[in-house]
């Protein structure tokens, strides 16, 4: 089980328990304002990004190749940047915290 | 995943060449040309880029064909930019949200169904215009959240609201839509405070602490009819075409729902409904090492982004359980697609219905319809496409 705290564009913070799925699904089904998941996690509507807190960068990992490319001239883009539907849940993300881009 | 191809079902890439070499290619278009921008990341870095390629240029000028000579209103919020824009796009934003609730989804399931149960009761069809124009006119109904039977309307107007068969800018079909939309605005200008249509929705908006106008309205009515006409229209029908020729897809779709979500991205991906959107240069730029002149057009050319190799592994196969698939048949960034949750859900709820009640869908016979840009020749959809369905 991984607990993975988000924190909103309105600096509301949520803590979410799961054991699989992606980041994604995690909020979406618990209706994190600011991730909407609109291309089901296929890493086309960038609607799932999130920065990652700099101390947990380790544990979540940088992006893949077409991550980085759609990030690239998404709004709000910095280094701890992620599109949530990328990072797969496993018990290592366990206490991460990740901040809703938009 | 090398599949064998079916001459119906096969959507070819006519811009490979062109994207590999320079990257962009100019066309023309009623003396207004436009530079065509054919790579991924290009098209990504020009549409980020709202500053230097506006979408506020006089309306009809970022559209091609340029409809600059068949219509004075503004489309909203697709035709401005940031801050117009934001403001515009954040009062409709939650209304094209919808499609995600519960109640629309099984809404749109029974008439996707009911649409189902009358193509397999005849047996054989005319896709275009016996199955994916009233579905595509019924589904709309839900967006606008108006009675089913205005739809019947609308099926009368045809495939496109501007443009007729043998005319891509045809004024008088434009007209056509004006004094609908008038009609309708009037009438939801009765008791806007008890309305709950998409026409009350924007009448009790707040814009910049006032009431929008009703060119303003009429702006976001057109944009909604026009955007998500012809596209799902091809959506749907080249959906038909895809499984009549694959119907293997369409077998493990059956066995294994779980992967519809990821077929509908990649069946967007690889028909990408809209070719290209355009943009105008405010001042001096480059693309691709091209120089753009200010007041000049380019064009975003999702369809050929889509197919970039550079990008998408087999990039003309559709491998309907794709998993990083960043295509941009919806778009990129601000002015992303509108209605792309509708179109997404709509293109749902059909395959997850053909994939339980459909058994085999035959082609018996078919006409192209080829967008003709420049030099190049892409295949779109179909002005027919004859099938029978069991
Ligand atoms: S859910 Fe669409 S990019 Fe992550």
């Amino acid at each position: 089980m991984a607990n993975i705290t988000f924190i909103t564009q309105a600096g509301k913070s949520l803590k979410l328990a799961a054991d699989s799925g992606s980041v994604m699904e995690l909020a979406v089904n618990n209706n994190v304002p600011g991730i909407d998941g609109d291309c089901g996690g296929v890493c086309s509507c960038a609607t799932c990004h999130v920065h990652v807190a700099p101390e947990d960068w380790e544990k979540t990992g940088a992006p893949g190749d077409l991550e980085k490319d759609m990030l690239e001239f998404d709004d709000n883009v910095n280094e701890f940047s992620r599109l949530s539907c990328q990072i797969s849940i496993t018990e290592a993300l366990d206490g991460i915290t990740l901040k809703v881009a938009n | 995943m090398p599949t064998k191809k079916c001459p119906f079902s096969d959507f070819p890439d006519p811009f490979a060449a062109a994207r590999e070499a320079e990257g962009i290619q100019e066309i023309d278009d009623q003396g207004d040309p436009v530079k065509m921008v054919l790579g991924h990341r290009n098209v990504r870095k020009s549409a980020h880029d709202w500053k230097t390629y506006q979408s506020g240029a006089k309306p009809g000028r970022i559209v091609v064909p340029s409809e600059v000579n068949i219509r004075d209103i503004r489309q909203i919020p697709f035709e401005t930019d940031p801050p117009e824009h934001t403001a515009y796009r954040a009062l409709v934003e939650a209304w094209f949200r919808r499609p995600l609730e519960e109640a629309y989804e099984a809404a749109l399931t029974e008439l996707i169904n009911s649409e189902l149960d009358r193509a397999l009761n005849a047996g054989a069809m005319e896709v275009v215009h016996d199955f994916a124009l009233p579905l595509q006119s019924r589904a709309l109904t839900l967006l606008l959240n108006c009675p089913r039977q205005e739809a019947e309307h609308w099926i009368g107007w045809g495939t496109h609201v501007f443009r007729s068969d043998d005319d891509p800018l045809d004024s008088g079909k434009a007209n056509q839509l004006y004094d609908y939309l008038d009609a309708e605005i009037a009438r939801a200008g009765k008791d806007p405070e008890n309305g709950t249509d998409l026409y009350a929705h924007l009448l009790r908006a707040e814009y910049k602490g006032r009431k929008l106008t009703i060119e303003e309205i009429k702006g976001v009515m057109i944009l909604t009819f026009a955007g998500g006409r012809d596209t799902v229209i091809n959506a749907v029908t080249n959906t038909l075409a895809y499984f009549a020729g694959n119907p293997e897809d369409l077998a493990r779709l059956k066995e294994n729902p779980d992967l519809t979500t990821r077929a509908v991205e990649e069946l967007v991906r690889y028909f990408s409904p809209l070719t290209h959107m355009g943009r105008v240069a405010t001042k001096d730029a480059e693309v691709s090492g091209c120089p753009v002149a200010a007041n000049t057009r380019i064009s975003l050319a999702w369809a050929a982004a889509n197919r970039d190799p550079g990008v998408f592994e087999n990039p003309n196969e559709v491998v309907i359980e794709r998993k990083a698939n960043p295509h941009l048949g919806f778009g990129f960034g601000i002015h992303k697609c509108l209605g792309a949750p509708h179109a997404r859900q709509v293109l749902k709820v059909l395959i997850n219905a053909l994939a339980r009640r459909v058994n085999k869908i035959e082609v018996t016979n078919y006409e192209d319809n080829i967008e003709q840009w420049g030099e190049f020749e892409r295949k779109v959809g179909f002005h027919r496409l004859q099938i029978q369905i069991s």
